[in-house]
């Protein structure tokens, strides 16, 4: 099956006066239709970055350098705005993280939803009023018909996020584009979005791209993940596979950091130091200082994605092309 | 047993009334929100009791209320057998203060932008007249930054030249500072990506061993409670549901509140084990439910739940409020 969106070596970059800064580099990666992907990372990975990019709304001055993104075959990252305008929540729907500050708050919920609909579906007024009801009862809001009047402050935080999803799902979308969708929640309603999410999408047959630096939000629902680091994918694979099996030294950094709910550690495992700051990504491999497993090569050539068991690591411990590495020296 | 801090009755309302001329003019009445509403724990010494709840439920004001950053409206708070509210009035409120330290949420707003790391550690020994030399003090807080993790050279720098790790590290030792015995963290890793939230978490459990510390810890994320705690006490709508040991409550969960948060929690092992799903949302605190205010939301809730509010009983050693339980329903 062709993949749905297609990026190739996406690079983003944001002129400063004191010299451009990479914000992406090299990312690649695909998403086939109705398939869910995680992308994970920590706060400055890129990975919001990474959807902002796809859906065509980098702020000023970030911009897209080099690469391609492909959506449907069709190269979407160099279209002029109008054309972007209607691909964007006809093809592409997109959730951001704050319901809040994603709806109007000086119209009512089913303004907002009908407009959308209209704009990329030929209905007239009833009939789009009538779609925004049914969607609206698909995100499971009670009373829908008397909500749909109401602004979106006489929401609570989760209902707002339904309302939300029901606007992405509006143009019936083969994508979407979920920016921590839940990271703004209770961890109860958390639980009842993404499952909501999950559901919904799987019904409407959307492929998702879920960006989130929670690990256990991307197990209950994705198919692969992408874990980024430093502007980077540092490993792609199924999700089984990164969280059990974790093919770079970064990923099982991270999952050891996390708490869990059935071990009992005295002491979590830490990855020591922080992520560099973008105008001081280390030579060669950028987790090259923080890693465990660091060698000679680490420092000199930065490692692309290399196939690893069932997953792809950005790592030379991974290359079989080269001389066998003894043990690790620091 | 040693009990450090003893809590009995605790209770805080803040008035949200409309302002007088409203008031009149709509004939509003005045309006309060019980933040906390009679809730009653102790901690022994060298123990760490865990506060866990969603948004609002008055798990913050407790703690603003215990190292008497609040009044409360009624109740006491005892520390090493003395209370308080009259400690504090009286001519040892430094002394107080000395012993029990606060580490906020946000490292970012806690600390002073304006002023170098060296002041602000400093601070509280200078403030309590604890060492009045000049180089004295310098050996002191390069010591203390030490003890977290830090270097002492690090004292010359300002808060923004340090990650959001590092500064929540420089906040633990400006606690530290006048050697406290009591630790109130305030969601302390929340604004923490989880690979440094690892960091902070094992200095923190480092410190309770070496130092003897006693900590109340406030949070949200019901994996890091797992981690840090010995007593966990379960907030919903200003009150304790449930309060028991660390190994109970995560085994043998009482209250259907406690279980609902456990089932939301996502599955990072992804050991497929079935989960209820979590329903409804925390209630408006200012017009909380009659009865047992999580009645709306509890599968078990009967005529009872409704009408009468159920007292924090004890069952051997674990204290649950819930009718449901106190009679063998579930």
């Amino acid at each position: 099956m062709p993949a749905l969106l297609e990026v190739k070596n996406l690079r983003v970059e944001f002129p400063t006066r004191r010299g451009t800064l990479v914000a992406l580099d090299d990312v690649s990666f695909d998403i086939s239709p109705g398939e869910i992907l995680g992308v994970v990372g920590e706060s400055g990975a890129g990975k919001s970055l990474t959807g902002a990019a796809i859906i065509g709304l980098l702020d000023p001055p970030g911009r897209v350098a080099g690469g391609e993104i492909r959506f449907q075959g069709q190269r979407i990252d160099a279209l002029p705005y109008e054309q972007m305008r209607r691909m964007r929540g006809k093809h592409i729907g997109a959730i951001f993280q704050d319901p809040l500050t994603s709806l109007n708050p000086l119209f009512t919920v089913g303004r907002q939803l009908v407009e959308t609909i209209q704009a990329h579906l030929p209905l007239d007024a009833a009939k789009a009023r009538q779609r925004a009801i049914d969607l609206l009862k698909e995100t499971g809001i009670p009373a829908a018909e008397a909500r749909i009047d109401q602004y979106p402050h006489q929401f609570s935080g989760g209902m707002r996020q339904r309302v939300v999803i029901a606007l992405a799902l509006a143009g019936n979308p083969q994508l979407i584009v979920a920016d921590e969708p839940t990271t703004a929640l209770d961890v109860s309603i958390q639980a009842q979005i993404i499952s909501l999410l999950k559901r919904l999408c799987k019904e409407h047959g959307a492929a998702v791209m879920l960006v989130t630096h929670d690990m256990g939000v991307i197990a209950e629902t994705c198919d692969r993940v992408a874990v980024m680091y430093a502007g980077r994918v540092a490993e792609i694979g199924p999700v089984n596979d990164v969280i059990h099996a974790p093919a770079h030294p970064y990923t099982a950094g991270l999952m050891g950091s996390i708490p869990a709910m059935d071990v009992d550690r005295e002491r979590l495992l830490q990855i020591d130091g922080a992520m560099p700051r973008l105008n001081a990504i280390p030579r060669g491999c950028a987790f090259n200082p923080r890693c465990p497993k660091v060698f000679e090569r680490c420092r000199e050539q930065r490692p692309d994605l290399l196939a690893a068991g069932a997953t792809r690591a950005a790592c030379w411990l991974h290359d079989t092309s080269a001389p066998a590495v003894v043990g690790g020296t620091r | 047993m040693n009990v450090l801090v003893e809590v009995r009755d605790l209770v805080k309302t803040f008035d949200v009334s409309a302002p007088w001329l409203n008031r009149v003019i709509e004939r509003k009445p005045r309006q309060r929100v019980h933040a906390v509403d009679g809730i009653s724990f102790s901690i022994e010494r060298g123990t760490t009791l865990a506060l866990v709840g969603e948004s609002g439920c008055g798990k913050s004001t407790v703690a603003r209320l215990l190292v008497g950053l609040q009044a409360p409206t009624a109740g006491e708070v005892h520390f090493g057998h003395r209370n308080i509210a009259l400690t504090l009035a009286s001519q040892d409120a430094a002394a107080l203060r000395r012993r029990m330290q606060m580490i906020f949420q946000d490292p970012f707003a806690s600390l002073n932008p304006r002023w170098k790391v060296h002041q602000i550690v400093a601070e509280p020994l200078t403030e309590h007249g604890l060492v009045t030399d000049r180089a004295q003090l310098k050996a002191k807080v390069g010591e203390l930054l030490q003890s977290v993790g830090l270097a002492s050279v690090d004292m010359e720098k300002f808060p923004h030249q340090f990650s959001g790790g590092q500064r929540q590290r420089i906040s633990i030792a400006r606690a530290l500072a006048t050697e406290p015995e009591f630790l109130v963290c305030d969601e302390p890793t929340s604004a923490l990506d989880v690979s440094v939230q690892a960091q902070v978490l094992n200095i923190m459990k480092d410190l309770q061993r070496s130092r003897g510390l006693t900590y109340l810890f406030i949070s949200h994320n019901l994996a890091v409670v797992r981690h840090v705690s010995d007593q966990v006490g379960v907030m919903y709508l200003g009150r304790v549901v449930e309060l028991a040991p660390k190994a109970e409550i995560f085994a043998r969960p009482r209250h259907p509140y406690t279980r609902m948060l456990l089932d939301a929690i996502p599955d990072i092992a992804m050991s497929g084990r079935a989960r209820t799903p979590v329903q409804g949302e925390v209630p408006n605190p200012l017009s909380p439910p009659s009865g047992c205010s999580f009645h709306p939301r509890c599968p078990h809730a009967n005529e009872r739940c409704r009408v009468e509010r159920p007292a924090l009983l004890s069952l051997n050693g674990i204290q649950v409020a819930c009718h449901a339980v106190a009679e063998g329903r579930i």
